[in-house]
């Protein structure tokens, strides 16, 4: 008798530390898929800003701006080498130079394709610029592959190190990349939410946004607002492209697709035109993406992103913040 | 110069293959308040777009302060100094109170900006209680008295009105018409387009009478009240 109970307690006692490591192994993975899913939504959140502006101002998909995000990543590359081999090498250095450098060029891209694809395009069908974006998507591409090569692309780890929380083999961490990549993104959609909602040139946008006409009649430039939400919507998947560059460390021709849709899906989740839903979606799509992935399959989290997005246009088809269309009388 | 702040000379424009203005011509003075008058679909409120080039005159001319205007993009006539309330209001639904009054001083920049806010809280008092409600919460008197403000904003030498008056209770549309008498004696000239005639022909020094895009009457306010073809076509024949 006595024999068996012990049995049982002590199957008990390793049942029970069973579950009890299981549980802290598994808050880990959360913690660390957290962080992961943060940094992802950033990324997603920081393109999804372009997609959504353009949107509001006017009303077309630029299914070219993931393939912007993709030239963003090459440029950062040659400016990282460039940099190294005139003996540059101090990392906040490197960093400033890169982030300007890339910002303006990618900018300039941004502008020069409004235009030449949309702008002769502004008073046609609206399929018309549509067709033109995804024009314009494949010409990059093309030409990047070309120029560049098809091969996977690396840059070399920065920075590396970690803030490690957890115990010495249980722990999650969060790279300084990776905090670096949320801070800048934050960072990010902070100056340019002041640019929107405080400036005089937010105001601008905004009006063009709500009343192109209007706008118009009151005096504003609406090829120049427009010309000008371009550069800011390139410039934020400038900046995701030098923060994606510098944690991932490769890419190749191909990585603005991709992103691309899952920017976009993210823009529609969290309401496209609104420019705090689009980070929100960002947010969002990444950690459930990212949990996705870490707990339950990682194969899947494709189809888990994009069923989610289903989800929201059956069940609020305005998206998380957007508001819902009301027809003009 | 020429003695007229806006003329319109034989302007001829149209939507696609509808010709909407045939031979328009018409002019403004200094100082005058001038109204247009006519049913719906006359073509009054495409005159007005049309001095701000949209549509663009097909043939014909239109001059303000002398300088020929015709062709000038519609974001460098506000810079001119005429300021245009359109059809339908379109106050920026988005926006609050103040920041769609804000908008108004594009064309003149920020110089006058606090003064000129204040100003128009002065004149319409239920904006100021609203300031920082969004524009598409108001109602369509305030968001008339928000159109007319904003367009204020640019302290413009000409202001266009297309029908100020549509869709308000009367008590609202006299409140209107008053606060046009108030601005046109602080020196502004006024071009109003109205449907309903009775108000602005009293308002008005001078009007005229659009039919099928033509301009089929002109004289002064009272010698239009009193016309019988007005009184028949827009004053319900009594």
């Amino acid at each position: 008798m006595a024999g068996h109970a012990g049995i049982l307690i002590n199957s008990k006692s390793i049942l029970l530390q069973k579950t009890f490591r299981c549980s802290t192994m598994e808050s880990h993975i959360l913690g660390q898929q957290l962080v992961n899913g943060l940094a992802l939504g950033s990324i997603y959140g920081l393109i999804a800003v372009g997609y959504t502006m353009v949107y509001g101002i006017i009303g077309m998909i630029n299914f070219a701006h993931g393939d912007i995000y993709m030239v963003a990543a090459y440029i950062t590359a040659i400016c990282i080498a460039v940099l190294s081999f005139f003996g540059i090498n101090t990392v906040a250095i490197v960093l400033l130079i890169t982030l300007a450098v890339t910002i303006f060029i990618i900018a300039l891209y941004g502008w020069s394709i409004e235009r030449v694809a949309y702008k002769p395009l502004r008073n046609s069908t609206r399929l018309a610029p549509l067709i033109s974006a995804i024009g314009v998507s494949l010409i990059l591409q093309n030409y990047v592959q070309v120029s560049q090569g098809a091969r996977t692309q690396a840059v070399p780890t920065m920075i590396q190190g970690a803030f490690r929380f957890g115990s010495e083999t249980d722990f999650f961490q969060i790279t300084y990349i990776q905090t670096l990549l949320v801070v800048v993104s934050f960072l990010s959609m902070g100056i340019l939410t002041w640019i929107i909602q405080k400036t005089s040139l937010g105001r601008q946008c905004r009006a063009v946004q709500q009343d192109r006409k209007m706008a118009s009649l009151l005096g504003i430039n609406t090829d120049r607002i427009i010309s000008t939400v371009f550069i800011m919507g390139s410039s934020m998947a400038a900046v995701a492209g030098v923060l994606v560059t510098l944690n991932y460390g490769s890419f190749d021709f191909y990585i603005g697709f991709v992103t691309g849709i899952k920017a976009f899906t993210a823009a529609v989740l969290g309401g496209i035109g609104s420019l705090p839903g689009a980070m929100l979606g960002g947010i969002i799509l990444g950690m459930s993406e990212s949990l996705f992935s870490g707990l339950v399959n990682t194969d899947y989290k494709d189809v888990f992103a994009f069923s989610l997005l289903v989800l929201v246009l059956i069940f609020r088809p305005s998206g998380l913040l957007g508001k819902p269309a009301v027809e003009k009388v | 110069m020429s003695e007229y702040l806006l003329e319109i000379q034989d302007v001829n424009a149209s939507y696609g293959p509808i010709q909407a203005l045939r031979g328009v011509s018409m002019n403004v003075r200094e100082g005058e308040i001038v109204t247009l008058i006519g049913a719906n679909g006359a073509g009054k409120s495409t005159l007005l777009m049309t001095i701000f080039g949209d549509p663009q005159a097909s043939s014909g001319s239109i001059h303000y302060r002398g300088q020929e205007i015709t062709h000038i993009p519609m974001h460098e006539i506000s810079r001119l100094g005429i300021a245009q309330v359109p059809e339908g209001r379109r106050i920026f639904p988005g926006m609050s109170v103040e920041e769609n009054l804000r908008m108004g001083t594009m064309p003149i920049g920020d110089t006058h900006q606090e003064t000129d806010l204040q100003t128009m809280f002065a004149m319409f008092p239920r904006l100021k209680e609203r300031r920082s409600q969004r524009a598409g919460t108001l109602s369509g008197g305030e968001q008339q008295m928000l159109a007319i403000g904003r367009a204020l904003m640019s302290r413009p030498r000409l202001l266009l009105l297309d029908e100020p008056s549509l869709g308000l209770a009367p008590l609202i549309v006299r409140q209107i018409l008053s606060s046009l008498r108030t601005i046109a004696d602080q020196g502004t000239t006024i071009f109003l387009v109205e449907q309903n005639a009775n108000h602005a022909l009293k308002l008005a020094d001078r009007g005229y009478v659009m039919v099928n895009g033509e301009i089929r009457l002109s004289g002064t306010g009272e010698e239009l009240l009193a016309n019988p073809e007005v009184r028949n076509a827009y004053l319900g024949g009594h």
